[in-house]
């Protein structure tokens, strides 16, 4: 079991009103598991998601990842989990602009605190696994949006985390782009990866094997894809 | 994270926004600059002044009716004005009663009449020679040498013959080709006979010290007006030893000579290498106070631009901070990068700021003649203050950053 959520709440104050994204989720996510959390605006997907990544954490309930207890760990302990079990894949890419890819790729490894050589070594195994181990000297404006977010998946994979957490990863790509990168996911995910994605495309979400779906904050259904 | 990486980054960054960093720069650069120019100077001057102070030979006190230099006002320079002439006859006197301590004792008058030329036969110098009168004591009390021909003797003096030592320069002027010895030569409607030139001495903060010509002091006072003179007295100790003891003794002939009662005040004015050096030291502290405060000055404000500018950095890159959590930077990590930045930014200005203001204090020293020195202590000083600046100024844009939240950050556009 890599993800063990029980009861989680989250709530946020916005002026005098409080907005209950989370009212009470549990949900078990096991290694090597293809899933997709679906939702409109508004059900709390972003939340879990951000929760899930640990870059929030709930305001109450029980969240393990890998045994530990993310839930109450403060940043400095959250940010350690974020390098070294979660690789992000955003919408918007998320890369540094003025870098080349190679260094993009490098930039969890610097904050495991890696040695260059190690770095540099490893951060090219990733982008080759990526298909694009000709391109690593190139800036995020002179590739693709495909390249882009292959680049953004070599930086997520390039720390062998646990689990590969995606938002809306075709969301800023053409459908042809949008196929090879769920391709992608898929290579990964027969190489034993645990991927999670994010999205409100049905299209999507088929791709993977098991569909999570949020409405006001609870989960509607969960249970493997039709 | 390693620091080295921290570094590296922080490079980077600021070399995004290279006018930006320049400008910000500069600031702290200018600050720097006018302390480390000010304090270049003072100490090269000073340094020049402590070797070399040529003005008097060592262990030498002169006495003479005005303080040099340093203008007083009011009651005290009217005092001053009313003193009496020190004489031919009061300085031979106050000679005498110190032969059994010291033989050397230089009297010296200075034409004062307006510019003087020397000319012989159709040939003269450029009018503003140093012209005197002195006795054969001149050389020791003023580290000058004869190149050729002779010193005064006490005779020369004694007999007030017409007879002159040229400076080097009026040499050149006068006698290009020839010998000077035995030539006559004029000077301010009187003739003088050559019998000796002094050896080059150079110039001392930017004056030379070469177009000089000096008679018998005797013959000067009988050719010009002895009351018109009022004689400074240069007196040599003949040890560093018993230098104090000289300097009570010819307190004392002084006053004898001058005729005070016991509650007068001395009529007359003591002045040393030690106080010509107390005298200069005195106004370089001013000088190096003024160019603290304005040092100090320059520096707050630019540290306020600095602050200022990552501010606006930390707004800016708030997407890349978020980037960077979200991959795993701790809070620390983010801390220390911005913390490095505004350091380098501080310390890069005042590496700047070192560099122009050592060269344009030595330019400066060397213009005056003096010789090139290198403030450690105060380049030591003005690293450090940039590096306190850098983090006082980087701080709280850095704690800024580091406290971001990762998903608002990441939201940013």
């Amino acid at each position: 079991m890599v993800i063990r959520i029980e009861g989680v709440t989250k709530l946020y104050r916005m002026g005098a009103e409080t907005i209950h994204a989370l009212r009470g989720v549990n949900l078990e996510i096991r290694r090597n598991e293809y899933l997709a959390i679906m939702g409109p605006s508004g059900s709390g997907k972003s939340t879990l998601m951000n929760m899930l990544g640990c870059l929030d954490t709930p305001s109450a309930g029980r969240y393990d990842f890998n045994g530990k207890d993310v839930a109450r760990m403060v940043d400095d302990e959250l940010a350690e989990i974020r390098n070294r079990e979660i690789g992000f894949v955003f919408q918007t890419f998320n890369l540094l602009p003025r870098s080349d890819a190679l260094h993009n790729v490098e930039l969890p490894l610097i904050y495991a605190g890696l040695s260059p050589a190690v770095r540099r070594e490893r951060a090219l195994v990733a982008l080759r696994n990526v298909g694009l181990g000709d391109r690593i000297h190139h800036k995020p404006n002179e590739m693709s949006g495909g390249q882009r977010q292959r680049v953004a998946i070599a930086r997520a994979l390039v720390n062998h985390p646990s689990i590969l957490l995606a938002d809306e990863p075709t969301g800023n790509l053409d459908s042809r782009t949008g196929e090879e990168i769920m391709a992608l996911f898929e290579d990964l995910y027969e190489q034993g990866h645990t991927i999670i994605v994010v999205t409100h495309e049905e299209d999507i979400a088929r791709h993977a094997r098991r569909v999570v779906r949020l409405r006001d904050g609870l989960i509607e259904s969960d249970g493997p894809v039709p | 994270m390693e620091f080295r990486e921290i570094l590296r980054m922080a490079f980077g960054s600021l070399g995004v926004n290279k006018l930006r960093s320049f400008l910000t720069m500069s600031g702290i650069s200018i600050g720097v600059f006018s302390v480390i120019g000010v304090m270049t100077a003072v100490s090269a001057l000073r340094g020049s002044i402590e070797t070399g102070l040529s003005v008097l030979g060592s262990n030498i006190f002169q006495i003479s009716r005005n303080p040099t230099g340093f203008q007083t006002s009011g009651e005290a320079r009217r005092r001053i004005e009313q003193r009496r002439n020190i004489t031919l006859e009061q300085a031979q006197r106050y000679q005498q009663l110190l032969r059994d301590v010291t033989e050397v004792v230089c009297l010296k008058a200075f034409y004062r009449d307006g510019p003087v030329q020397a000319s012989h036969g159709n040939r003269q110098t450029e009018p503003g020679l140093t012209f005197g009168g002195s006795n054969e004591h001149f050389l020791a009390a003023n580290q000058y040498a004869i190149d050729l021909g002779r010193n005064f003797t006490a005779e020369d003096i004694d007999l007030a013959r017409p007879f002159v030592i040229l400076g080097q320069s009026v040499v050149r002027k006068l006698f290009p080709a020839e010998s000077p010895l035995g030539k006559r030569v004029k000077l301010a409607g009187r003739t003088y006979e050559v019998i000796g030139t002094f050896a080059e001495k150079g110039s001392s903060f930017g004056q030379t010290q070469d177009e000089i010509v000096i008679v018998p002091v005797t013959r000067f006072l009988s050719d010009f007006g002895a009351a018109r003179f009022s004689i400074n007295l240069a007196t040599q100790a003949p040890s560093q030893a018993v230098y104090n003891e000289t300097l009570d003794r010819a307190i004392t002939a002084m006053r004898i000579v001058r005729s005070l009662r016991a509650e007068q005040e001395n009529d007359f004015e003591i002045y040393s290498n030690d106080s010509l050096i107390a005298a200069f030291a005195q106004i370089a502290d001013v000088v190096r106070a003024g160019a603290l405060v304005i040092s100090a000055i320059a520096l707050l404000a630019a540290s306020v631009g600095i602050m200022n500018i990552m501010l606006v950095s930390v707004t800016e890159r708030t997407k890349e901070i978020g980037i960077r959590k979200s991959v795993g930077a701790r809070r620390r990590s983010i801390l220390g990068q911005f913390l490095i930045e505004a350091v380098l930014l501080s310390v890069t200005g005042g590496v700047v700021g070192i560099i122009l203001g050592v060269l344009t204090g030595n330019a400066l020293a060397v213009w005056l003649q003096a010789e090139v020195v290198f403030p450690w202590g105060w380049a030591a000083l003005g690293l450090v203050t940039c590096s306190f600046i850098g983090v006082a100024a980087g701080l709280y844009p850095a704690l800024k950053a580091a406290n971001l939240d990762p998903i608002e950050s990441l939201r940013y556009e």
